[in-house]
């Protein structure tokens, strides 16, 4: 009897010390779940970034289908990592659209630089009083350069389907 | 006679072999050519709108030794540099220039040099490039790039063996040709420094056997293959003449070995010898849906429906345009779309030499397709893994060995379109993998953008710190002036 | 002129499905004549029975799961299942034995697990064991060949024999004996064995099944024998009786439930033959065959997992 309280007092020491010195830093789910998220950092989620977003699903304050620019695939990988059912994508949050990019349509830039700061991704180009203009590139199509444009010059143009970015798919005609 | 191997797999297929003599196709009015070649690689025109072109003139340049410069066939204006479709699987358009003939045919002058062997390997390597010659069996990678290799090559092997059904432009090529490529083969052997040379035809193609025969030198080995497809695949031809095996993700220089199409022979013999640049190639034109099938010398950017016209028009029962033969070639939308340096076949296919693929059953796992597998793979597991959407373990499946000859999707009893899934798995992997990198991208811009952010106002805090900090020591310095005084 | 775009290849294809199982039920024919010549017309009543009964259930459910009735009738993939099961259990079995184990194969086995090509056990096995299971009685009282009384096979019998202590020399002296096993039965396994080979001829079926599953058996079995041969059967013994023939050729090789590569199929194959034999000679029921095929059923993915190629 006393043996046995003993080998639970050990193991209950053992526990303790390694919930202390080897404690995993930071949340690591959280990182697997900002892995799968497409990093758009658009805010469509109503989070400030994809990271904001995926610790709100770790914490549960929030469902895994409210990005948009993830769409289906997204929301099945998330579904897959947290072992709970997929659903369709909640269109309260945005609709699934096809890959855009910025473009300023440079007759109206009027080179006032309000739509540099709100890219996440540091893609648009500019200075005062000089020709703004959008690495389309980096662009990750978040659409926040749109709203501080005073003269409404930046459009979403769709990213062109060329030969070189074509893939077969499952589905025969 | 030379004891030779067996690769894996393979399918002993109807040859449906045309034996014709080669006509020669007559000028079209409009020659197309895309920039965009194999593996993305974009040529850059050189010539502008409206400026006279002479046939043999080079049209565009490339900067990367994958691809390869691009030729007039013919003299005329630059009508346009434009989207056309081009004969590519996704049948999109894309930049083309296009080229209006203006009848004469004018060529630029050209220069023969016989004694090729006065010139060194690079000089000659770089002709070849200029010349704009790419592998003509299909694949139209660059040759001379193939060609500068640092490896240390002893087997030249010339490709005659033309495996896929309905395809006989090599056969052709060869009655006509012969001693010309052979000259190509000493011109390749030449710059590679090869100990040996072989030339390989298939079995069923005696007469070009005899005619390769006539024209051979004694250095060159002429070895019949069986007619097995895929055995013009360059791996599983070298499996079958040397019994050496290369792995899938080896190439064969790194095991002494370069193979070369016949067609790149000859093109190589008319850069080298004639002076003269690559603009046209043997296009085999058949299939029951043609009325006049032909094996066409043709200009290189010719439209198809020219071809078509040249060779009395479609049956009334054609159902489909296939570039390539019928193992392995290209669906084509429109007959608008021009011939390429890659087309060496085509098809007009009706209803009856078709696949029925309507009749799609699910799998019974009879491993029939496996047994047939030139990789050596096993093709209903990578069924199963690429249509339940599990992609790792595609991978872990080796999907991207596979050649997509066709062997499995052919003897399948359940007439399951296996070849189309497997595209589509390496594309959904490829397309993951693009965005995975894109979002990996994006994410350190941001985070790069943050931690600049976090700086700048830790910087601003610091200055307004120090200002206050100075104002202060102002204030109390003067605060104490006033005291004193 | 425009054009459909799909992907290549674009020759036709020559086998079909129902020409496959085709093959299998013209190898199964020899067995049936056989049968037919030991048994009498009765068996041609079981037959019927289960074919129909199979047709019927097969149509049933894929007019409920909303596939094309008359393409998956036409595989004839429920036909050869409902023959396999209407061989394999006793020709004097009541209707209802036939019906319903015809029934749970199509129904449960096959369709609930999504149909042909997705379910992981052989339907026929299934039908035999759960009647094998559920009327034990009904299932194991044979019919003796040539002649209307009922009696034990000689698996059964050799089983229960040496259970009371009988040396093999004595057992095998039984009037239910024949040249090398059973009387009558030796014969069936001829025909099994012919079926077989011509599958294998006309390459419907590959070697590494019916070589695995045979070596498997007949390596225990000949150890076995050199040992003690008082205690154990002789290898021959164990490949004439039963349905070993039948297993190799016609059940192992069912193709949608076995391994994929050929490596696995030996592994496959061999577990199956193995397994035959240790089931027969130490286990509770005196024939093996389908609680071998089940079990390597159950393994059949990771023996493919395991033997996957690796380039």
């Amino acid at each position: 009897m006393l043996l046995l309280c003993l080998v639970f007092v050990l193991l209950g020491l053992i526990l303790g010390y390694a919930a202390q010195h080897l404690k995993v830093q930071g949340d690591p789910i959280v990182e697997q779940i900002d892995a799968l998220l497409p990093q758009t950092q658009c805010g469509q989620c109503k989070y400030p970034g994809c990271k904001p977003y995926a610790q709100a699903i770790a914490q549960g304050t929030a469902d895994i289908n409210q990005c948009p620019p993830g769409g289906e695939q997204t929301i099945e990988a998330l579904a897959n990592l947290l072992g709970i059912e997929a659903k369709p994508l909640n269109t309260e949050f945005g609709a699934i659209k096809a890959p855009t990019a910025a473009f300023i349509v440079e007759q109206d830039c009027i080179g006032c630089v309000k739509c540099i700061p709100p890219c996440p991704v540091d893609a648009i180009l500019g200075a005062s009083k000089q020709m703004h203009t959008v690495i389309a590139t980096e662009c990750t199509g978040c659409e926040l350069c749109i709203a501080p444009c005073p003269v409404d010059c930046i459009i979403m143009v769709p990213i062109a389907n060329k030969p070189s970015e074509w893939q077969w798919s499952a589905q025969h005609d | 006679m030379t004891k030779l191997a067996h690769f894996h797999g393979g399918l002993k297929l109807t040859a449906h072999t045309l034996s014709v003599p080669i006509i020669d196709s007559s000028l079209p009015e409009e020659l197309i050519y895309p920039l965009l070649q194999r593996a993305n690689h974009y040529a850059a025109p050189i010539i502008k709108l409206g400026e006279r072109v002479l046939k043999g003139q080079m049209i565009a340049t490339v900067n990367t030794p994958f691809a390869a410069p691009i030729h007039s066939a013919s003299s005329g204006i630059v009508k346009a540099i434009e989207p056309r479709i081009i004969a590519h699987p996704s049948n999109l358009a894309d930049d083309c220039i296009v080229i209006e003939t203006d009848g004469l045919d004018a060529a630029l002058a050209s220069h023969s040099c016989f004694d090729y062997q006065q010139k060194s390997p690079e000089e000659l390597r770089a002709k070849i490039h200029h010349a704009g010659i790419v592998g003509l069996g299909g694949a139209t990678f660059p040759t001379a790039t193939k060609l500068t290799t640092e490896q240390d090559i002893h087997t030249l092997i010339i490709n005659g063996a033309e495996c896929e059904p309905y395809i006989s432009c090599d056969a052709s090529l060869i009655l006509q040709k012969a001693k010309e490529i052979v000259l190509g083969a000493l011109i390749l052997q030449y710059i590679l420094q090869a100990k040996h040379c072989i030339i390989a035809i298939e079995e069923n193609m005696p007469q070009a056997a005899q005619a390769l025969k006539n024209a051979i030198t004694h250095s060159i080995q002429l070895i019949s293959v069986p007619a097995i497809y895929p055995t013009g695949g360059e791996k599983q031809l070298i499996q079958v003449l040397t019994g050496t095996k290369i792995p899938a993700k080896a190439l064969p220089a790194e095991h002494g070995f370069i193979c070369q199409n016949v067609g790149t022979a000859y093109a190589v013999y008319q850069a080298i010898i004639q002076g003269l640049p690559l603009t046209e190639r043997i296009i085999t034109l058949t299939g029951k849906g043609i009325n006049q099938p032909q094996n066409i010398r043709t200009r290189i950017g010719t439209p198809i429906k020219h071809l078509i016209a040249q060779s009395g028009g479609y049956n009334k029962k054609v159902q489909r345009l296939i570039m390539g033969g019928s193992m392995m070639g290209i669906a084509l939308s429109s007959d608008e779309i021009a011939v390429t340096k890659a087309s060496n076949c085509l098809l007009a296919l009706t209803g009856d030499e078709l696949e029925n693929k309507s009749t799609e059953m699910p799998c019974i796992r009879c491993g029939d397709c496996a047994t047939v597998c030139p990789a050596e793979l096993l093709p209903q597991q990578l069924y199963w893994y690429a249509r339940s959407g599990q992609l790792e373990q595609c991978q872990d499946y080796q999907l991207f060995s596979c050649i997509e000859c066709g062997c499995c999707d052919v003897v399948c009893p359940s007439h399951i379109p296996l070849v189309q899934q497997f595209r589509a798995a390496k594309g959904a992997i490829i397309i993951k993998e693009k965005q995975t990198a894109q979002a990996n991208l994006a994410k350190i811009r941001f985070q790069n953008q943050q931690q600049r952010r976090a700086k700048e106002e830790q910087e601003q805090l610091a200055k307004a710190e120090k200002r206050k900090a100075t104002i202060e020591k102002m204030k109390a310095a003067s605060l104490a002036k006033k005291k004193s005084l | 002129m425009q054009f459909p775009t799909t992907s290549s290849p674009f020759t036709p294809a020559s086998n079909t499905v129902n020409r496959v199982m085709l093959q299998v039920l013209i190898a199964l024919l020899p067995a049936v004549g056989i049968m037919f010549w030991l048994f009498g017309s009765v068996l041609l009543i079981q037959l019927l029975l289960a074919c129909s009964t199979a047709l019927l259930a097969e149509s049933c459910m894929l007019w409920l799961r909303k596939k094309p009735i008359k393409l998956h009738l036409l595989d004839l993939s429920a036909l050869v299942s409902a023959i396999l099961l209407a061989l394999a259990i006793p020709t004097i079995a009541p209707w209802w034995i036939s019906v319903s184990g015809a029934l749970f194969a199509i129904i449960i086995a096959k369709h609930l697990y999504g149909g042909l090509g997705y379910n992981p056990f052989n339907p026929a096995m299934i039908g035999y064991v759960f009647l094998l299971i559920s009327f034990p009685q009904q299932m194991t009282s044979w019919q003796q060949p040539f002649d209307v009384i009922s009696s034990a096979t000689v698996l059964d019998h050799t089983k229960t024999q040496l259970g009371l202590d009988f040396s093999m020399d004595k057992i095998t002296t039984s009037p239910l004996f024949g040249y090398i096993a059973g009387k009558g039965w030796e014969y069936l396994s001829l025909a099994y064995l012919l079926g077989g080979l011509w599958l294998l001829q006309r390459k419907v079926i590959s070697w590494h099944i019916p070589v695995a599953v045979l070596l498997g058996l007949t390596i225990p079995a000949l150890t076995a024998y050199l040992i003690d041969s008082s205690q154990f059967n002789s290898p021959l013994f164990h490949l004439f009786s039963g349905a070993t023939f039948c297993g190799a050729f016609f059940i192992s090789t069912d193709p949608v439930t076995a391994a994929t590569s050929n490596k696995g199929r030996l592994i496959f194959g061999g577990l199956i033959g193995s397994l035959i034999y240790i089931i027969r000679t130490w286990g509770g029921y005196p024939d093996a065959i389908a609680f071998a095929v089940l079990l390597a059923n159950l393994a059949a993915p990771s023996i493919d997992y395991y033997t996957r190629p690796k380039t």
